[in-house]
């Protein structure tokens, strides 16, 4: 069966999209799929990072596409999960060294030999989006519970139905439950009733996500993390399983919880 | 600067390039415009472009093609103008500029003027998100939202069967007698001809809604009571 291509994208910078993607792509991976990851973000590359393959990258997404290496020159694996590879993007050159077209036919050879190809988009509507998006056949929108970057999720929405890509399937990402039980954060529902499209997930606050960022390891793959588990849920709803979603409030302090089953009875 | 090659008409604008094309077939202007452009790179680098493609009727598809073909090389392409209505929409849609400020014939302006919005509505089943700008020289309906960061400016009355919550501007060439109205009226603005509303407060509650301006000239909105 030849892969599914997901882009990930937002709109707003700084709302999780790096960290979305990588944690889906392990997450996939340790669940047996074949997945590559391409770097969308080229001048500000971070997937590498994340993914703890920086310091293998040898070739990069344009050299591929200009021609000095071959695309498997470019793909690097992952040492623990050997179904997961890297296409790194360029650091020392822009978005306008790749076109849509180039995406297109680089994506065209990768769809054969993988199961899933997700790409991560750079923030903003500009060329580097349009080339993240070009070859997508479904496209995630990352999103935080923030009135900005919601409007610029909206904005996204917009776009990629005008552009016939589907509306796109959203990730509520750092909902922070006991701010939104506060009335101090935008919920969930806040979220969904603005934006109106398919929820594919519900990532919670969670300050293993930057640790295992910065560690080079995602949090998908610790079992403990919260964070984790919600992604790991995602990954199973992208296979098509349905999985349902993460009971958040259930971190609030035991007294909290026995109320809470003392109230449902 | 003005140039022919076979049907295509290139002229100077104030800020950009005005290039149009005609009725023949859109697949042959479009490889005889992008074999001009790649005929005379220098004279197109770094250009902006609007088009003026008659009464083409052109899909998402076309347009957005034709504007990767141009961006990569180089061309920015910001307006389309069209005498068809399914390519303004699609332009609309794409967020280009469908008309380009260039001094209209005086008739039609008093035209436009003087008839209070009756030449025909935009009609759009769909939610307009956050980007969009939908301008209309008669009334709009909308069956969807009108998400916050939209904008619709038309010269009639603008009918939102759905939550408002963007931008409207109703008479926008100086009709005080153009209505809002929406099933739930929480806009960031409104607009009727030269009125300005402050910002409504978004309702526990919404009422369908309609806003006006009174006798003392201000703009105010009502709950709508049938009958």
């Amino acid at each position: 069966m030849p892969a599914q291509v997901i882009t990930i994208t937002s709109g707003k910078g700084g709302v999780g999209k790096t960290t979305a993607t990588a944690n889906l792509a392990v997450a996939l991976a340790a669940e047996g799929s074949k997945v590559v990851c391409i770097d969308g973000d080229i001048g500000l590359r971070n997937l590498d990072v994340i993914l703890g393959l920086e310091n293998r990258i040898v070739y990069d997404i344009v050299d591929v596409i200009e021609g000095r290496c071959r695309l498997k020159q470019a793909m690097i694996r992952d040492k623990k999960l050997p179904n997961l590879y890297l296409i790194p993007a360029a650091q020392t050159r822009d978005k306008n060294a790749v076109s849509p077209s180039d995406m297109n036919r680089l994506i065209k050879d990768l769809r054969p030999d993988f199961d899933f190809v997700l790409i991560d988009s750079p923030a903003g509507i500009e060329r580097g989006f349009r080339n993240a998006i070009a070859a997508a056949d479904r496209v995630i929108v990352v999103t935080n519970p923030e009135v900005s970057a919601v409007r610029d999720a909206d904005r996204v929405i917009g776009i990629l139905e005008a552009e016939d890509k589907g509306p796109g399937a959203l990730i509520i990402n750092r909902l922070n439950p006991i701010l939104v039980k506060k009335n101090d954060m935008l919920s969930a529902d806040d979220v969904l009733d603005l934006l109106a499209v398919e929820l594919i997930g519900i990532v919670p606050e969670d300050e293993n996500v930057i640790i295992g960022s910065n560690r080079g390891a995602p949090v998908a793959s610790d079992p403990k993390s919260k964070a984790g588990q919600a992604f790991r849920n995602i990954a199973k709803r992208l296979k098509g399983e349905t999985v349902p979603f993460l009971d958040l409030e259930s971190t609030g302090s035991l007294w909290e919880r026995i109320q809470r089953l003392a109230g449902r009875k | 600067m003005t140039e022919t090659n076979s049907s295509i008409q290139i002229k100077g604008l104030r800020d950009g390039l005005l290039v149009s094309l005609d009725d023949a077939p859109w697949e042959e202007q479009r490889t005889n415009f992008l074999a001009q452009v790649d005929s005379q790179t220098a004279f197109f680098k770094g250009a902006r472009l609007a088009l003026d493609v008659a009464s083409q009727v052109l899909h998402v598809n076309d347009l957005v093609d034709l504007r990767d073909q141009l961006s990569e090389r180089g061309i920015f392409l910001w307006a389309i103008i069209s005498e068809s209505p399914t390519t303004e929409k699609t332009a609309q849609l794409l967020g280009l500029a469908t008309r380009i400020s260039k001094p209209r014939p005086e008739e039609s302006r008093q035209f436009s003027a003087a008839g209070s919005g009756e030449d025909g509505a935009l009609f759009l089943d769909k939610t307009l998100r956050s980007g969009t700008r939908i301008e209309f020289s008669g009334n709009v309906v909308v069956l969807g939202d009108v998400n916050p960061g939209a904008e619709i400016v038309a010269e009639g009355n603008v009918i939102i069967w759905g939550r408002l919550r963007g931008m409207v501007h109703a008479g926008s060439k100086g009709n005080k007698n153009a209505v809002i109205c929406a099933l739930d009226l929480s806009p960031t603005q409104l607009r009727i001809a030269g009125e300005v509303s402050a910002v409504l407060k978004p309702q526990e509650n919404p009422k369908p809604e309609i806003a006006r301006i009174n006798k003392d000239g201000k703009l105010q909105a009502e709950f709508w009571s049938p009958g």
